[in-house]
């Protein structure tokens, strides 16, 4: 069976390049455009793993992920979060709340890929 | 008198020497002989007797006469000469001794005349130095006057208490412009001679500069000043340095240190500067035998408004942000539908148009916003937050005894890295810890809570850890965003400013392992060149800080403290003197003030610079007939503010001084009638000139200003605006200063009591 990707990212424009990426893959892939909606969408499409933006509407990306580790039911959810925020103390706060990955924008899409597929392995 | 006694009784003695002998030889002749030698030597003797009288009595005149020239040449003479030296001695150094008599009393007299020649020279060499030294005294106060009032920076100077003792122009126009609403009546005169500090920054601000001074000191830093930048309440930004004044009898122990000569002691310490002075022998000692610390009798503050700086540095890290940040988003777009078209060749036509065209647009986009960043950019200067570097554990401590004095709050230490030093505003940082220890404390009850602070790689972790309860993320997320409050202290920053203002970032945190939570701070790690880090650096105050120590500014005792104690001497004492225009001369029949207007008097001055002066709107018509009198039109009133806002403004004005006015009982009557419907009261001391006069002067018929003022010398002009005449009466005050002394009295309570008691006193409004 093939993995399922949720992407959470509020740019149409990065989100249509991810979506054809992940589906080129072959995983299933499902889109929320904002914090509120990605938490909707990782109870109904039980994900394997979230490609995460920080800066969103309604949630951040970062009280997203703390909600999701909070969640013993999405313990063995995997997250990527993607941010267009390069700072170091930014990095450390993603990692320190649950992320798995933390990627800032731009990013090599050959890498993002890898990443998903190590993560996801 | 005391002579002439002696004279007369030298002269009894002669008489006895002269007849003594003669009769005494008779006597014992007589008594010798027979019965018939007896009656010839009678015989021979009795006629003759007379003769042998006047012989006798001639020869006590002349020696009286001698006696009596050698009494006026050596005992006459000695005593005027002593009245003469006594003369030099006080009223007339220049008097001299003229040599007259006999040559003994002359050679005396000579000799003492080149005595005090000798004397005049030495006087005359004293004077001549103790001249210089007040012309350089003098020539350097003015020196300093001259640099201070040049500076660009605006410079306070102030006591432990926070009173202000000296400030330049420059700081008076920053407070001036800062000043809105009420305050600005008084030109910007919270900022005055002996008024406190702590009504234009915050209290809690200058305390934390002072402690992180001290903590410098105590470690011998090179460079013991702290930085900070308040808010004020109109939201101008102001950033201030703080130096510390340092006592000159404390820094022999760090001065010997270092092999220079020990400074002597000040000039300024001698005097009657009682209270303050107490302690440097102590403090002396303490820094004699500890090596520290050195204390601080004061500190120096330049003030400089950077709220303009501020702007223009927020916009330029918003441009900056918008320049990276902002792009980083644009291009991750484009290099993701760039590798996916390259990566699909055979990509189905609509998807290869619609990736092409999220190229255009992000590379349309990112274009325009690198020309607007670059337009915005241009003008922006350059200016940071003033983060210092301080010691981590510096920071902590200071936060846990804020914690522990505000919240009662038990504090312990786990793991702290002593050798970490971090980038921060400390008053700010400590606030926030404070602030999120108090909100755990009420939310969550908890009961003791662990600091610790470690390093990873470039960035510091400040952790607050407690056992137990759980908090939820949310909860932290709400705390971020309202303004820190800690009991009453409320502070216009968030926790997210503070963390932002850092470049830092805050999280919750749980370690199930260990059983606790923790709130996480990471603060940017400080780069420290190894010197600094290492410290201590000996503090060489003699060559590192300008002489300050010649103003005798901090002998001068707290000059107001709480309250005003009645037992002070008038000349010690601030105070302000007013004088208000009125519609007419009936408070109680609806009389209402025109116009405020006063002048402090500190130190024995009038501050013609600390005033205040402003027009009233009564509300209700002027009276026609008042108008020649006080040359104030309905015109000139038109859009001035009410009392309502006037007389806070005014109290402000008057705070912690004595209020002087001529006819008080007439404007006091006036505040009264406000009192309840302003809520605003006057419970200082009042002095009134009328009634001072009328104490020194009683019988004079007329205490009316203008008398008084001819009485006491003082020239008056502009009389009849209220400021004009409240300058008139502060001069008239001064003068009646040392008149009442004259007559004893000397405490405010001795001028309040005599006041009272004249008849005067009796006439109500």
């Amino acid at each position: 069976m093939s993995h399922r990707v949720l992407i959470v990212d509020d740019e149409p424009n990065i989100v249509i390049s991810l979506e054809y990426l992940i589906k080129k893959e072959g995983f299933e892939v499902a889109v929320a455009t904002d914090g509120e909606a990605a938490l909707q969408q990782a109870a109904d499409f039980a994900p394997d793993l979230i490609l995460l933006d920080v800066m969103m509407p309604k949630k951040s990306g970062f009280e997203v992920c703390q909600a999701l580790r909070a969640d013993p039911a999405q313990a063995a959810v995997k997250i990527i979060m993607l941010t267009a925020r390069g700072r170091e103390t930014e990095v450390a706060k993603g990692l320190a709340l649950g992320a798995d990955a933390y990627i800032t924008k731009p990013f090599s899409t050959k890498e993002l890929v890898l990443q998903i597929k190590s993560l996801l392995a | 008198m005391k002579a002439k006694l002696r004279f007369i009784l030298a002269a009894g003695v002669l008489g006895l020497l002269m007849t003594g002998p003669f009769a005494l030889t008779a006597l014992l002749l007589f008594a010798d002989a027979k019965e018939a030698e007896r009656a010839a030597f009678a015989q021979f003797l009795v006629p003759r007797l007379p003769l042998g009288a006047l012989m006798t009595l001639l020869g006590f005149i002349a020696g009286l006469a001698l006696l009596r020239g050698l009494f006026q040449q050596y005992v006459h003479g000695l005593l005027r000469m002593a009245e003469t030296l006594r003369l030099m001695l006080g009223a007339n150094r220049n008097f001299r001794v003229a040599p007259e008599g006999p040559p003994e009393v002359r050679e005396l007299g000579r000799a003492a005349n080149d005595l005090a020649q000798q004397r005049d020279e030495l006087l005359n060499d004293v004077d001549e130095q103790i001249r210089q030294a007040k012309a350089s005294v003098e020539e350097e106060k003015n020196r300093l006057a001259a640099l201070m009032s040049e500076l660009a920076q605006g410079v306070v100077v102030c006591n432990l208490d926070g009173r202000i003792l000296l400030y330049n122009s420059r700081a008076r126009l920053q407070f001036t412009a800062l000043a809105q609403g009420p305050t600005s009546m008084s030109g910007g005169a919270l900022i005055g001679l002996g008024r406190s500090i702590f009504s234009i920054l915050e209290r809690g601000q200058i305390t934390h500069s002072l402690e992180t001074i001290q903590q410098r000191l105590a470690r011998g830093s090179a460079e013991p000043t702290a930085n900070f930048i308040t808010s004020t309440r109109s939201g101008q930004l102001l950033r201030a340095q703080m130096a510390p004044v340092l006592r000159t009898g404390a820094g022999v122990a760090t001065t010997a240190n270092v092999d220079s000569p020990p400074p002597t002691p000040p000039a300024w310490q001698g005097g009657d500067n009682t209270g303050s002075q107490a302690a440097p022998a102590q403090g002396g000692l303490a820094a004699a035998s500890m090596g520290a610390p050195l204390e601080v009798t004061g500190y120096v503050l330049t003030i400089e408004n950077i709220t303009r700086n501020f702007e223009r540095e927020a916009e330029r890290d918003q441009a900056l942000q918008l320049l990276t940040d902002g792009n980083r988003a644009a291009l991750a777009n484009i290099r993701a539908a760039v590798e996916t078209l390259i990566d699909t060749p055979d990509m189905e036509a609509d998807y290869r148009e619609r990736f092409t065209r999220v190229i255009a647009d992000e590379s349309a986009a990112m274009t325009e916003r690198l020309e607007a960043t670059m337009n915005r950019f241009a003008d922006a200067l350059k200016t940071r937050w003033p983060l210092e570097d301080v010691l981590g554990v510096d920071i902590l401590a200071a936060a846990a005894r804020r914690i522990e004095d505000r919240l009662q709050l038990l504090i312990k230490n786990e793991d702290q890295d002593t050798s970490l030093w971090v980038r921060v505003d400390s008053f700010a940082l400590i606030q926030a810890i404070t602030f999120l220890a108090s909100r755990l404390q009420e939310h969550y009850s908890i009961r003791e809570l662990r600091l610790r602070l470690v390093a990873e790689g470039k960035m510091v972790f400040v952790d607050l850890i407690w056992s137990g309860k759980v908090v939820s993320s949310e909860t932290l997320y709400a705390w971020e965003l309202e303004p820190m409050s800690v009991g009453a202290e409320i502070s216009p920053l968030t926790l997210r400013d503070v963390i932002d203002r850092h470049g830092g970032e805050i999280w919750y945190q749980r370690d199930k392992a260990a059983h606790n939570a923790f709130f996480r701070i990471v603060l940017p790690a400080a780069i420290m060149s190894g010197v600094q880090a290492m410290d201590p650096v000996p503090h060489v105050r003699s060559e590192s800080r300008p002489e300050y120590y010649d103003f005798d500014l901090f002998a001068a005792r707290d000059a107001e403290g709480s309250g005003i104690d009645p037992e002070r001497r008038l000349t010690d004492l601030a105070y302000s003197v007013f004088d208000t225009e009125t519609t007419g001369l009936q408070p109680s029949n609806g009389d209402e003030i025109i116009q405020m207007g006063a002048v402090r008097i500190v130190n024995n001055r009038l501050l013609r610079q600390e005033i205040f002066d402003q027009l009233v709107d009564p509300v209700i018509p002027l009276k026609p007939e008042g108008i020649p009198i006080h040359g104030i039109t309905e015109a000139m009133l038109n859009g001035q503010p009410r009392l309502d806002v006037v007389l806070p403004a005014f109290h402000e004005f008057c705070a912690e001084t004595v209020l002087v006015a001529h006819n008080a009982a007439f404007d006091m009557r006036f505040f009264q009638l406000k009192e309840d419907s302003l809520g605003v009261r006057f419970t200082q001391p009042v002095l009134d000139t009328l009634l001072l006069s009328a104490v020194i002067h009683p019988n004079q018929e007329s205490h009316g200003l203008e008398s008084i003022a001819e009485r006491l010398g003082i020239n008056v002009i502009g009389r009849h605006t209220a400021l004009g005449d409240a300058f008139v009466t502060g001069e008239v005050f001064l003068k009646m200063i040392p008149l009442l002394a004259d007559m004893g009295i000397v405490t405010l309570r001795q001028a309040l009591d005599a006041a009272q008691q004249t008849y005067f006193a009796r006439i109500k409004y």
